[in-house]
C-alpha cells in the first residue's frame, strides 16, 4: 500500500522503511512506510490489536526488550538505520524519548526524577546547572509552578497528571529530538489529558511528536498528521491511510479508514 | 454478532425466595464452619509455641540444693560478700589450693587481674567445692514450695537452697566446663557470631549476584531453566548432606585453605570457623538466591522500561533502579537465611565444630564451638543439671536469633522508608 500521501519527506525525522516486525514466528506488522514529519505532531490510531505500539516502539528499539522481537527493514534517523549493527541501543534512546501509557515516575524525589537521565547520561555540569536545567525542563513540560516548593518530595504523592508531565519532563531533560507517546492520556482525566495535549502544542515547536491513542478526537483535535493502521486477513498491522490528520478525518481515501473514524468498527 | 437471544428467566435455574434464603443460609454456614477451622489450626500452632517457651523458661529457673564441702560463709568468716574485697578474695584463695594448682590458674589468666566475682567463683569451684544436688524446674519452685522444703528436710540436711536463674551473666561469660554449674557459653557465642559473620560475608554477594544474573541477564533458554530448577531443588537438600560436602571439599580437599596454612598458620586442621562458615553459605546460598529473585521480580518492569528509555544502560538500571526498590526483599532473604544458619547442627556436627573447647575463637582459622552444638551435647548428657543449662543455652540461642534480625529488620524499614 504505497498510495499513501506522504508529507515532504525533506522534513522528516524518522522514515520506516519497508519495516516488518515479528515476535517469534509471527508477523506483527507488515510493510511500512512512513515518514515522520519533523516538529510536527504524527498521530498513530486503529483499533486493538493492529500494531501501532508495536511501531512506535520500534522507533526507540523499546521492542529488543521484549524476547523474540525481531524488525526487518529500516528505520532512518538522521540517515542511519537505527537498527544497524554499529548503532548503539543507548544513543537511540538518547534522541528518541519515550512517554508511557501508565505514569511511571521513578520512587526517588521529584528533583532526582529529572536529574537521573542526565546523571547517567554523563552529565558535565554543576549542581547549579543541573538545577537550572531541571527547573527549565518542568517549566517546558507546564508542571513548574506546582513542584516548584517541593522538588525534594517523592514523585508519587503527585498526581496522576502532573506524575505525566513529569514524565515529559525527565524525557526532556536528554534532549531528545523525538519523543514518543504511547497513550499518554489513557490513565488520567479529562482535565489532565486537556493539559497534556496543550503541553504536545507547546512541545512541537522544539520537537518531533509521535503519539498513540485510542481517543479519535484526541487524534483529530492534537496531531497535524494521522496514520491509520488495521490488521490484514494474516492478522498483521499494516498502515492503511497517512495524512494530513485534517484531511483523514474530513476526507479519508480508504473506506476502512471511514468506518473506521465514524465510529462503524473497532 | 448473534441474532436471536434466548429469554434469560425460561431457562434459568436460579433458586427463588424461599428456597434462595435457605440457600444463602447454607452458604454462611459453610464459610462460618471454615473461618472456624483457620481459627483452630491458629489457635494449635500458638500453643505449641507457648508450650516450647515454658518448657525452655520453666528448665531455666527454679531452686536448686547446693552442697559445698567448705561452706563460703565459712571461707569468708561470716561476713557477706560486699563487705570482702577482691584482694583478700584471691588471698583466701591462694591459702586453700594447692601451690601448683594455684600457679596453673594464674596461667589460664593472672587471678589478681580477674574481677571480685570471677575469683569468687573461683572459690567456689576450688575451695567450697560447690556441688548441685537437686534442681528443680520453675513450676515447682512456684507451687510446690513445701514440698521442696520437705526434701531439703529429708534428703539433702547439708545443702543450701537457693533460688538460681541459669541463665546469669557468668553463664553468659564463661568459657565451657564440664561441670554443669560452673560451665558457660562464651566460646559459643563467639563461635557462632564468627561463622554467621562469615556464612553471610560469603552467601550474601554470592546469593544476590547470582539472583541478578539469572533475573536480568540470563536469557530463557533450557540451560537456564535447568540451572534454576536445580537452585529451587537444592534449597530441600536436608542440612547433613551439605556437612558431608563441606567435610569433603572445605575439610579435606580445601585444607590447605580452610586450616590457613596459606596464610602462613602452622596448622594442619581444617576443621575451622572457616570451613563451617564456608559450607553454611552453602546451605543458605539457594534460600538467598530464590528470595533475591523474588525481589528482584517485584520490581515493576515499567521503571525498568522508564530508565531504559532515559537511555540508561542495563547495568544503570539495575544499579539506580531494580537493587534500591528489591533491596529490602533482599534483606528479608538475608534476615531468614541467618535464622538458617544460626540453628544449623547437623552440618557443623560433621564438619567438626568441637564439641568441648574452652579459649576463644580469634579468627577464621580458630577451632571453634557453637551454640547448637553446645545444646545438643548437653541435652545428651545424662545429669539434670545439664538440661537446665541446656534449657539457658538455648535461650541464648532465641535471644541472639532476635537481635541479628531487629538489626536486619531495622535496616530494611529504614530502606523502605527512604524510598
Amino acid at each position: 500500500m504505497n498510495t499513501n500521501s506522504m508529507p515532504a519527506t525533506s522534513a522528516s525525522a524518522l522514515r520506516a522503511r519497508n519495516m516488518h516486525i515479528f515476535y517469534g514466528n509471527f508477523r506483527a506488522v507488515r510493510d511500512i512506510n512512513l515518514d515522520i514529519p519533523r516538529q510536527k505532531i504524527t498521530a498513530l490510531i486503529g483499533p486493538s490489536g493492529c500494531g501501532k505500539s508495536t511501531v512506535l516502539r520500534s522507533f526507540n528499539r523499546m521492542n529488543d526488550l521484549v524476547p523474540g522481537a525481531r524488525v526487518e527493514g529500516e528505520v532512518l534517523f538522521k540517515g542511519r538505520n537505527l537498527y544497524s549493527p554499529e548503532v548503539d541501543v543507548v544513543e537511540v534512546r538518547r534522541a528518541v524519548g519515550m512517554v508511557f501509557q501508565k505514569p511511571n515516575p521513578f520512587p526517588k524525589s521529584i528533583y532526582d526524577n529529572i536529574a537521573f537521565g542526565p546523571q547517567i547520561n554523563g552529565w558535565k555540569g554543576s549542581k547549579a546547572e543541573l538545577d537550572a536545567l531541571v527547573e527549565q525542563c518542568l517549566l517546558r513540560a507546564a508542571l513548574w509552578n506546582e513542584v516548584k516548593d517541593k522538588l525534594k518530595q517523592s514523585a508519587l504523592g503527585l498526581s496522576g497528571g502532573q506524575q505525566q508531565r513529569l514524565c515529559i519532563a525527565r524525557a526532556l531533560a536528554i534532549e531528545p529530538e523525538i519523543i514518543l507517546m504511547d497513550e499518554p492520556c489513557s490513565a488520567l482525566d479529562p482535565i489532565s489529558t486537556l493539559k497534556i495535549e496543550e503541553l504536545m502544542f507547546d512541545l512541537r515547536r522544539h520537537y518531533t511528536i509521535v503519539i498513540v491513542t485510542h481517543n479519535m478526537q484526541q487524534a483529530a483535535r492534537a496531531s497535524d498528521h494521522t496514520a491509520f493502521f488495521m490488521i490484514d486477513a494474516d492478522r498483521a498491522g499494516t498502515l492503511v491511510e497517512y495524512s494530513e490528520t485534517n484531511q483523514l478525518f474530513t476526507n479519508p481515501k480508504h473506506r476502512r479508514t471511514e468506518e473506521y473514524i465514524t465510529g462503524r468498527f473497532g | 454478532m448473534s441474532t436471536e437471544h434466548a429469554d434469560l428467566a425460561s431457562i434459568s435455574k436460579l433458586p427463588t425466595d424461599a428456597a434462595f434464603s435457605r440457600n444463602i443460609a447454607w452458604r454462611r454456614r459453610i464459610g462460618a464452619f471454615w473461618r472456624g477451622v483457620l481459627l483452630l489450626s491458629l489457635v494449635i500452632a500458638l500453643l505449641g509455641l507457648t508450650l516450647l517457651l515454658y518448657k525452655i523458661v520453666d528448665s531455666t529457673f527454679g531452686y536448686v540444693a547446693l552442697e559445698y564441702r567448705r561452706p563460703p560463709a565459712e571461707l569468708l568468716d561470716n561476713r557477706s560478700l560486699a563487705e570482702v574485697s577482691q584482694a583478700e578474695l584471691v588471698a583466701i584463695l591462694q591459702n586453700n589450693v594447692s601451690a601448683g594448682r594455684f600457679r596453673k590458674l594464674d596461667r589460664e589468666a593472672p587471678i589478681a587481674e580477674r574481677s571480685k566475682d570471677e575469683v569468687y567463683t573461683l572459690l567456689l569451684e576450688e575451695v567450697a567445692r560447690q556441688r548441685v544436688v537437686r534442681s528443680w524446674t520453675l513450676t515447682d519452685s512456684i507451687f510446690r514450695r513445701a514440698a521442696i522444703e520437705q526434701a531439703m528436710r529429708d534428703t539433702y540436711e547439708d545443702a543450701t537452697l537457693e533460688f538460681r536463674s541459669w541463665l546469669s551473666w557468668s553463664f553468659l561469660n564463661t568459657p565451657m566446663s564440664s561441670r554443669s554449674d560452673f560451665a558457660g557459653v562464651r566460646t559459643a557465642i563467639l563461635g557462632s557470631l564468627w561463622m554467621i559473620g562469615l556464612t553471610i560475608l560469603v552467601a550474601f554477594p554470592l546469593g544476590v549476584g547470582a539472583a541478578i544474573y539469572l533475573e536480568e541477564y540470563a536469557g530463557r533458554n533450557r540451560l537456564n531453566r535447568i540451572i534454576q530448577t536445580n537452585i529451587n531443588n537444592l534449597g530441600g537438600v536436608p542440612s547433613i548432606i551439605y556437612g558431608m560436602l563441606g567435610l569433603s571439599i572445605f575439610v579435606r580437599a580445601l585444607n590447605v585453605v580452610t586450616s590457613g596454612r596459606v596464610a602462613g598458620l602452622d596448622n594442619d586442621n581444617g576443621r575451622t570457623i572457616l570451613a563451617a562458615a564456608l559450607t553454611m553459605a552453602l546451605l543458605v546460598l539457594p534460600l538467598i538466591i530464590i528470595n533475591a529473585q523474588e525481589a528482584i521480580r517485584a520490581v515493576p518492569s515499567s521503571l525498568r522500561q522508564a530508565s531504559l528509555a532515559l537511555g540508561a544502560t542495563q547495568w544503570q538500571t539495575i544499579w539506580h533502579h531494580v537493587l534500591p526498590l528489591a533491596f529490602p526483599g533482599i534483606l528479608t532473604g538475608n534476615i531468614l537465611a541467618m535464622s538458617r544458619a544460626i540453628g544449623e547442627t547437623a552440618p557443623l556436627i560433621v564438619v567438626g565444630a568441637s564439641t568441648y573447647i574452652v579459649t576463644d575463637p580469634d579468627g577464621p582459622f580458630a577451632r571453634f564451638t557453637a551454640l547448637p552444638i553446645l545444646i545438643y551435647n548437653w541435652t545428651s548428657q545424662p545429669q539434670e543439671e545439664f538440661r537446665k543449662i541446656a534449657a539457658a543455652a538455648i535461650m541464648v540461642l532465641l535471644l541472639m536469633l532476635l537481635s541479628l534480625n531487629s538489626v536486619a529488620i531495622i535496616l530494611r524499614n529504614r530502606f523502605r522508608r527512604s524510598l
